[in-house]
């Protein structure tokens, strides 16, 4: 049965989009037929991080208006023959999306494929509201900082009233993954450690991505981190997450500096 | 490991006070979410009840809620037009 899965995070620039894609690859990679949604109407960018910004045609918010095709819209990745996109509108107002046209696209997407996943925009309107309007599971997207922190508690809070499943009575399964986890900054006391989020969060962990040049590297050229450098770390905490994801138990690794000894003694960090 | 490296670079961790803060912030913020919506419903459920006996003007309705230390307080505050016992007659 086919799964609606909403990255949010509250904040912007936590990495949600490079998370739907990582993600969305992760699990086209694994075989999964994977739709990546972009609801951030008027400023999108997951076309960009997934390399196909000079193929959209046609749009979202153009499919729930009715002048495309739902199989008009979505662009099948060059990569993985798996994995869509629904690219959002750069061009229109974010008010011409609206509930029942979000439903119907989203019931629509059911029918096609195993996975759903809806990249929100930042911020807690009616993008963001719709992106997770009728999600079954969410990604909370959380940088170890205080105003990233308290942003995904506000999302946590709306994903448990604001929904369709809490609505009816369910609930949204709910996952934390960190991002740009610098290990060294948390060994010097100076981030808030996995520990602290998860309990003030009260919601599991699906994975810690650490800080790496690796998903700038990849975003530069337009491929999902998982593709562009799969033996990277963040690569690879990216597919544990996409195991998890499917219900695998992997065994939660916590990212170490990797420090040669050249480099400590001349103090650079690690990338 | 950790404490010799504070000690060395004679800096003092800043993540329990971040992890400190936030536990006030969110204890607080979580007060009051879903509030606007339960003195909305309250308020809904008063003028309803209200409304059976009396002719009021909804406006005159306000519903208010502080949130103190120990207790908090509703304050319900209905403004009922004189004569209301007249109105109420006419309209049975």
């Amino acid at each position: 049965m086919a799964k609606v899965l909403v990255v949010t995070s509250g904040k912007g620039g936590v990495g949600k989009t490079t998370s739907t894609a990582a993600l969305g690859a992760g699990l086209a990679q694994m075989g999964e037929k994977v739709v990546v949604v972009d609801f951030d109407v008027g400023l999108r960018n997951l076309d960009l991080v997934m390399g196909a910004e000079r193929r959209v045609v046609f749009d979202l918010i153009n499919v729930v208006q009715g002048v495309a095709k739902l199989s008009q819209a979505l662009i099948r990745d060059k990569r993985l023959e798996n994995l869509w996109l629904l690219p959002a509108s750069q061009t229109r107002d974010k008010d011409a999306l609206t509930d029942e046209g979000v439903g119907r696209i989203i019931a629509d997407l059911r029918t096609k494929f195993d996975w759903i996943l809806c990249d929100s925009p930042a911020g807690i309107e009616r993008g963001a509201t719709l992106a997770m309007r009728y999600a079954d599971e969410a990604v909370i997207v959380t940088n170890p900082e205080v105003s990233s922190v308290r942003d995904s508690d506000r999302i946590i809070g709306m994903l448990d009233s604001k929904t369709v499943k809490a609505e009816r009575g369910e609930r949204v399964e709910k996952h934390i993954l960190i991002t740009r986890y610098d290990s060294g900054r948390a060994a010097r006391g100076e981030m808030l450690s996995i520990d602290d989020i998860l309990e003030i969060l009260a919601t599991p962990l699906l994975g810690i991505i650490p800080e790496s040049q690796d998903v700038l590297r990849a975003s530069n050229v337009g491929s999902p981190v998982t593709l562009n450098n799969a033996a990277s770390a963040p690569a690879r905490a990216y597919v544990d997450a996409v195991r998890r994801l499917m219900g695998e138990t992997v065994t939660m690794m916590v990212p170490v500096e990797r420090k040669g000894l050249m480099n400590r003694l001349l103090g650079r960090r690690a990338a | 490991m950790i404490n010799l490296l504070r000690l060395i670079s004679g800096r003092t961790a800043s993540a329990p006070v971040a992890r400190e803060r936030l536990q006030i912030l969110l204890a607080h913020e979580r007060g009051l979410r879903g509030q606007p919506e339960l003195l909305g419903l309250l308020r809904a459920e008063i003028l309803a009840v209200v409304s059976r006996h009396v002719v009021l003007d909804p406006e005159k309705v306000i519903v208010r809620m502080e949130r103190g230390k120990h207790v908090s307080t509703l304050e319900v505050d209905i403004e009922v037009p004189n004569g209301f016992e007249r109105s109420r007659a006419a309209a049975v």
